[in-house]
């Protein structure tokens, strides 16, 4: 998402356009930047995730034509696609916002921040908090419901990210300097106290630990938003599934002109190349590593929030398996790389979903495998290609 | 750097003090008190009794590896502890079943924390996943003995308890195999990203258990293996038992039951003397300076010789090989073991011991396991019991939902953090790594060691010229 690769890039088939006056000057305005730009990458990846996998899947259809007796895994692929892909979407936006907190940390210390699935956690548990708050005014049914979820999740994506600075300030910045495994090993500490932490306020408060959103029931989370239809078969759209999509968009719209627009930005940008020297150059490094932390605990806790009013019921211990996909995601696109961190939040979420809706007629594997085959792929990247899809591989120097 | 030449006199000091006349028999005065208050002391309702309990565990048990630190001769403290392992345990855990259970638990754990010692503290690769190994031992010995009907009953034939020590020994290869499985894949890896894997993989086998009971049942899922099948138990432990018990008074409603126990505790002790023989013949060893050479600087290891492919994989699989052994003795202690006994709060707390104690030290180590075993079976319950005690006599309300005995996560998470930030090189710390540590923090003017860029940058850095 940096400016250089907005510039036209090779000559090619768009050769035409890319090299004319016109586009070149376009290329440059803030629109093209922080609008146009951003918008057609995420559509390439949404696009490009959905159509990689559609085929696989097919592929599968076509050796496997019947897994289960008087079962035609096609024609339940036809019926079922269009509802794996934008159930897809929508989970992979959270991977991808969860992803951004790993790799913005890492991009900026080198390190991961293995808290942060519950710091993921906590936005969803204050989500819960603020609704059940709003609630006890009656405003569940009396506000707007755009104003509800904007409250909702601004604020657990405030509260998160300032949790978030304040494990740093408490728990790695003294160990900055310290041998790699050891803030490490702090992080473990710090997920396990969070969940303790959060599991005994709300045992003292509501005397149990499995929240229940109380928006589950509102006529306009349960009820489909939109009812599409594709051919003979209807797919119901989930009024969640579109509110995750606009917000995840608005705030990647966000972060990447915060990253690539503005002062803090380049700051950050800047520390994220050389530590030292960007300190040397009149770069507050602490704010900067701070401000760092707040963003991306704030986009952790708004997926915590948006997956919360998806789920419509959350525990303490919700965290670690989205978190560990979101740093699978984060893996797979390149840790350390914000454009890797939202294609394979994406590529995540639509595999993550295809499996979930393929794997169910297969009664030797079931949809239980799909973590396992989460796990797989984390761990086949790591080994095959450590860098990530979009990181470039560089030898370490000695 | 001068520092660096001060340090071994403050270990002095501290050892010196430790071998006061006077400290030491402070030691022995309040191991004795403590060893006859948990053997007397059965009055159980008493308001004070669970706060002076979790005061009289700890010092019990770890009196052992206070004379194994003493400077007396090499005689004198293998009669000491002979006494104190081999008659006074035994005493007090007929006596009260409990601590015998203590003592099982802390032999285990000890021997867990010792394997992970290998590959987290001789060798530096953090293993997060290390109870999967554990798991392989365990459901190694319980899918043969248990009655649950899976796919390796023929018949309603389990193997027979005699089996136990040549499974043992199988569990050592298995689990080894399996570390070497993990080993050969995450080669590459460094540090973090190591740490990933290895968690990742611990909960890949986890899922594999819970999941492997259909279509073809392995491992009974869920539900876990009941009834694991126990060596048999020889005559002479019951005649033990029941003269301990008639020696000193002590009325025993379950002879077979203890004597069971006291079984395991000398499997227990055995394994884990035997674990710790080869680790310190382990760590001197050139294998054990190969080790120290690749958790330093692996490149400069490398340069040197060090056959790096051969001496990870010779880590990941000794590492592996003593938690399969004591896995099998765990599903054998336990009877029951489901997929839940090893999550990955087992592996962090296994690990918790390691790091409390003092990474790659021995002892140290030890001391970790006992501390943290100790702390989740004794303390923790204690303190909940007391707090129980207050509020029935009205003094301190403390909800419920409060009781430390819930909060054992919350517990070891504080005590990693606080761990990592005071005193990261552990409570008894190899001298090297402190040494490390010490120099680092000591020296002001160092600059930050410079990292590879790797791939992790926020900006692509490649410029459209270049291509």
């Amino acid at each position: 998402m940096s400016t250089d690769t907005l510039m036209p890039e090779r000559s090619g088939l768009l050769s035409p356009i890319t090299s004319s006056p016109t586009w070149i000057r376009f290329s440059h305005t803030a629109l093209y930047r922080y609008v146009i730009f951003p918008l057609g990458q995420i559509f390439v990846f949404v696009v490009g995730a959905a159509l990689l996998l559609t085929v696989i899947s097919y592929v599968i259809a076509f050796l496997f034509p019947e897994p289960r007796e008087n079962i035609n895994l096609v024609t339940q692929l036809n019926r079922q696609l269009p509802g794996m892909i934008i159930s897809g979407i929508s989970i992979g936006f959270v991977y991808a916002m969860i992803a951004l907190g790993y790799t913005l940390v890492y991009g900026v210390l080198k390190f991961i921040n293995f808290a942060h699935s519950e710091i993921f956690m906590v936005g969803s548990v204050s989500a819960f908090a603020i609704l059940s708050f709003i609630g006890s005014l009656g405003g569940l049914e009396g506000w707007n419901p755009i104003l509800l979820v904007v409250v909702t999740v601004a604020l657990s994506a405030v509260l998160s990210g300032l949790l978030a600075v304040g494990i740093e300030r408490v728990a790695y910045k003294p160990l900055r300097r310290a041998p790699r495994l050891v803030p490490l090993i702090t992080a473990i500490g710090i997920s396990y106290i969070l969940q303790d932490v959060v599991r005994a306020i709300a045992s003292l408060t509501i005397n149990d630990f499995n929240l229940t959103y109380p928006t589950r029931d509102l006529d306009w989370i349960r009820n489909p938003i939109l009812t599409l239809t594709f051919g003979e078969y209807d797919v119901r759209v989930r009024t969640t599934s579109v509110i995750i999509i606009i917000a995840a968009i608005i705030m990647l719209l966000a972060l990447n002109y915060f990253v690539n627009g503005t002062k803090s930005g380049r700051g950050i940008r800047a520390i994220s190349m050389d530590q030292t020297t960007a300190g040397l150059m009149g770069i507050p490094v602490n704010l900067m590593i701070s401000l760092t932390f707040f963003i991306g605990g704030a986009f952790g806790g708004a997926a915590g929030a948006l997956f919360g009013l998806n789920v419509g019921n959350v525990t303490p211990y919700i965290g670690f398996f989205p978190g560990l996909k979101a740093f699978t995601a984060a893996v797979l696109g390149g840790i350390g790389n914000i454009t890797g961190a939202l294609l394979g939040g994406i590529l995540i979420g639509m595999i993550e979903s295809f499996l979930n809706g393929i794997l169910v007629y297969f009664p030797a594997v079931g949809i239980r495998y799909t973590d396992i085959i989460t796990f797989g792929i984390l761990i086949a990247v790591l080994i095959f290609r450590p860098s990530g899809l979009l990181g470039e591989r560089v030898d370490e120097k000695v | 750097m001068t520092t660096i030449t001060a340090r071994p006199q403050q270990a002095a000091n501290w050892k010196d003090q430790l071998n006061r006349p006077s400290v030491a028999l402070i030691v022995g005065l309040a191991y004795i008190v403590c060893a006859v208050f948990l053997a007397e002391v059965t009055d159980r309702s008493s308001l004070w009794y669970p706060l002076a309990n979790m005061i009289a565990v700890p010092i019990f048990f770890i009196a052992p590896l206070v004379v194994v630190s003493l400077n007396i001769t090499r005689w004198l403290k293998i009669a000491l502890l002979v006494i104190m392992l081999g008659l006074i345990m035994p005493i007090i855990g007929v006596a009260n079943p409990t601590y015998l259970e203590i003592a099982i638990q802390v032999s285990i754990f000890a021997g867990l924390a010792l394997g992970l010692n290998i590959v987290v503290g001789f060798a530096g690769l953090l293993d997060l996943g290390y109870v999967a190994f554990f798991a392989v031992g365990a459901y190694l010995w319980a899918v043969f003995t248990s009655p649950v009907d899976t796919v390796f009953m023929i018949n309603g034939w389990t193997l027979p308890g005699e089996a136990f020590f040549i499974m043992i020994a199988i569990g050592v290869f298995g689990a080894a195999f399996v570390g070497i499985l993990l080993g050969l894949p995450v080669l590459r890896l460094r540090g973090d990203y190591l740490a990933i894997v290895t968690l990742g993989f611990g909960e890949v086998v986890r899922m594999l258990v819970r999941n492997l009971d259909s279509p073809i049942n392995f491992t009974n899922g869920a539900q876990g293996l009941y009834g694991v099948g126990s060596p048999p138990l020889p005559g002479f432990a019951i005649g033990f038992t029941t003269t301990i018990a008639s020696a000193f008074g002590i009325r025993v409603d379950n002879p077979d039951a203890i004597a069971g126990q006291l079984m395991f505790y000398v499997i227990a002790i055995i394994t884990l003397l035997v674990i710790i023989l080869v680790c310190s013949r382990l760590k001197d060893s050139p294998i054990g300076r190969a080790w120290t050479a690749i958790r330093e600087d692996e490149v400069a290891a490398l340069a040197m010789g060090v056959p790096l492919v051969r001496m990870k994989l010779l880590a990941f699989a000794s590492g592996a090989a003593f938690a399969g052994a004591i896995g099998v003795i765990y599903a054998s202690k336990q009877t029951f073991i489901d997929p839940e006994s090893f999550v990955l709060l087992q592996s962090i707390s296994i690990l918790a011991m390691v790091i409390v104690g003092g990474m790659g030290n021995i002892k140290g180590v030890i001391l970790g396991a006992m501390i943290i075993t100790i702390v989740d079976l004794s303390t923790l319950s204690n303190l909940s019991l007391q707090f129980n005690n207050f509020r029935n006599a009205g003094m301190l309300d403390i909800p419920p939902a409060l009781e430390p005995a819930k909060y054992q996560p919350l517990v070891f998470g504080l005590i990693l953090v606080l761990m990592m930030l005071f005193r990261p090189a552990g409570l008894l710390p190899e001298k090297s790594r402190k040494l490390e540590l010490q120099a680092e923090k000591e020296d002001p003017l160092a600059l930050p060691t410079e990292e590879p860029l790797e791939d992790a940058v926020l900006v692509d850095t490649s410029t459209p010229e270049e291509r």
